[in-house]
């Protein structure tokens, strides 16, 4: 397990030596003028019946501007009556290093799915 | 077997079987800077794209065209923002790439370095260069990376409208009176071949076409898909009772397209060095602004950072806002 859904620690910032090269974070912060606005994911409820569902991902320095900042990304043609925001690294996400062990117990139990069952000719069911 | 071989095939298993690489998956070095390249390129063509267009705002010629432009506008911010995040979760961060776009050291398309002279630019950008954009842009839906793929299917509804609207222009232009016809074909003129560089380098020249179509980034060469644009226009530029600037245009019965003219890639080359007739306008606008925000975006930090410290006991106030009191958007069911 790990936390963060998308965005792995290691690969963040300068210090990945993938990316070192594409610039200075550093600089970038000062251009910026301030520490980097936390990473939010967003989820939009498309209409009533239906769960969130995940459509990406903002910046914003606080709770209340990510909503604001989700309503006018991902909302401007009426795509949603129900917005949630979730700061990334409130997210514990399983790891695909990890897939096949922690995945691997429900494979061998086809017995879960109605298919496995066989029905005699003619029942109606 | 080693780790990294394995990690290696796994990673060519599933490029074969045509799903989609996630952004926790193991992936080549190469596949993730060349994606990171092509991503944030692409993100920051939509944010200098707003320029040529925000030119226009205030100059619309209706309340109905102002409010279509403003929101076409708005919606290349989106486009912008999608992308960069989709470029995010490959491990560089926004401020980076911000930084490399100001600092020159990331490219945008060069297209956007065209000036728009009159109204009628606003028709031509939206039928030519966004026509241009849909065809390199639907394909991409079905990109091997996720993340990338599934903006672009959020960049491609919504760029749809954006096609309409400008064919719209070109229309009520093209049958208006004859200097608004004249206007309109002025503009098309000064238009067809840039958009057609859009496209990129001629297959015998394009360094990357063929590593990215084998990781099924790319689905189609830069030479198919501007033949398919070309192919496309000519029957929408007759409707438009207006002429595409090329005497070489000609139906190939034989080939089952139009062939058409050389494109002077020099041009192309020359703009993308940086020597198009606003590069130097366009990144110092980009600059200007971003500096300008400079404030607002210290501002709001401010806000949260004091928003975040433990509430000073009030005994007026005992609710105080503080980290435990946020403004919760809904129960989570």
């Amino acid at each position: 397990m790990s936390t963060s859904a998308d965005w792995p620690a290691r690969r963040q910032g300068s210090e990945d030596p993938s990316v070192a090269d594409e610039g200075d974070d550093a600089q970038a912060r000062r251009d910026r003028g301030a520490e980097p606005w936390a990473l939010f994911e967003v989820f939009v409820r498309a209409r009533r019946g239906l769960s969130h569902n995940h459509v990406g991902s903002l910046h914003a320095p606080d709770p209340t501007m990510a909503l604001q900042n989700a309503r006018d990304l991902y909302t401007r043609r009426q795509e949603g009556v129900s917005i949630w925001v979730v700061r990334s690294t409130d997210i514990t996400a399983s790891s695909p290093d990890e897939k096949d062990a922690f995945f691997e117990p429900a494979a061998d139990k086809i017995y879960r799915h109605p298919t496995f069952y066989d029905v005699p000719d003619g029942v109606q069911m | 077997m080693d780790a990294e071989a394995d990690l290696q095939q796994h990673f060519d298993e599933l490029i074969e079987a045509d799903v989609r690489i996630e952004p926790r998956d193991w992936m080549p070095e190469a596949y993730r800077k060349t994606l990171i390249r092509q991503i944030a390129q692409h993100a920051h063509s939509e944010i200098i794209g707003m320029q040529p267009e925000g030119n226009w705002i205030t100059r619309a010629p209706s309340l109905r065209r102002k409010a279509i432009l403003m929101a076409k506008v708005q919606d290349e911010a989106g486009h912008g923002q999608y992308l960069y995040s989709a470029a995010e979760t490959l491990g560089i961060s926004r401020e980076q790439m911000l930084h490399l776009l100001h600092a020159g050291k990331h490219k945008y398309s060069s297209i956007f370095n065209y000036p728009t002279l009159s109204w009628a630019d606003m028709g031509s950008i939206g039928w030519l260069v966004d026509g241009a954009a849909i065809m390199n842009q639907v394909p991409l839906c079905r990109c091997s990376y996720g993340p990338y793929a599934r903006a672009m299917i959020r960049v491609c509804k919504e760029e749809s409208f954006h096609q309409r609207q400008g064919y719209e222009i070109l229309y009520t232009l093209s049958h208006g009176t004859p200097e608004q016809k004249a206007m309109a074909q002025e503009s098309v003129d000064r238009w067809w071949w840039p958009s057609l560089m859009m496209f990129g380098p001629p297959d015998s020249e394009s360094s990357h076409t063929e590593q990215s179509m084998a990781w099924k980034i790319k689905r189609h060469t830069n030479d198919e898909l501007r033949q398919k644009f070309v192919d496309m226009c000519v029957q929408q530029a007759e409707v438009l009772g207006l002429t595409l600037p090329d005497p070489d245009l000609a139906w190939n019965e034989e080939r089952g397209h139009y062939d058409f003219g050389e494109i002077d890639w020099d041009e192309l080359y020359r703009v993308i060095k940086g020597n198009g007739p606003c590069n130097k306008q366009r990144l110092d606008l980009r600059v200007a602004a971003h500096d300008n925000g400079r404030w607002v975006r210290e501002a709001a930090s401010a806000y949260a950072a004091k928003r975040d410290k433990p509430a000073t006991p009030d005994r007026d106030n005992p609710a105080t806002p503080g980290r435990d009191n946020p403004a919760t958007p809904e129960r989570v069911a």
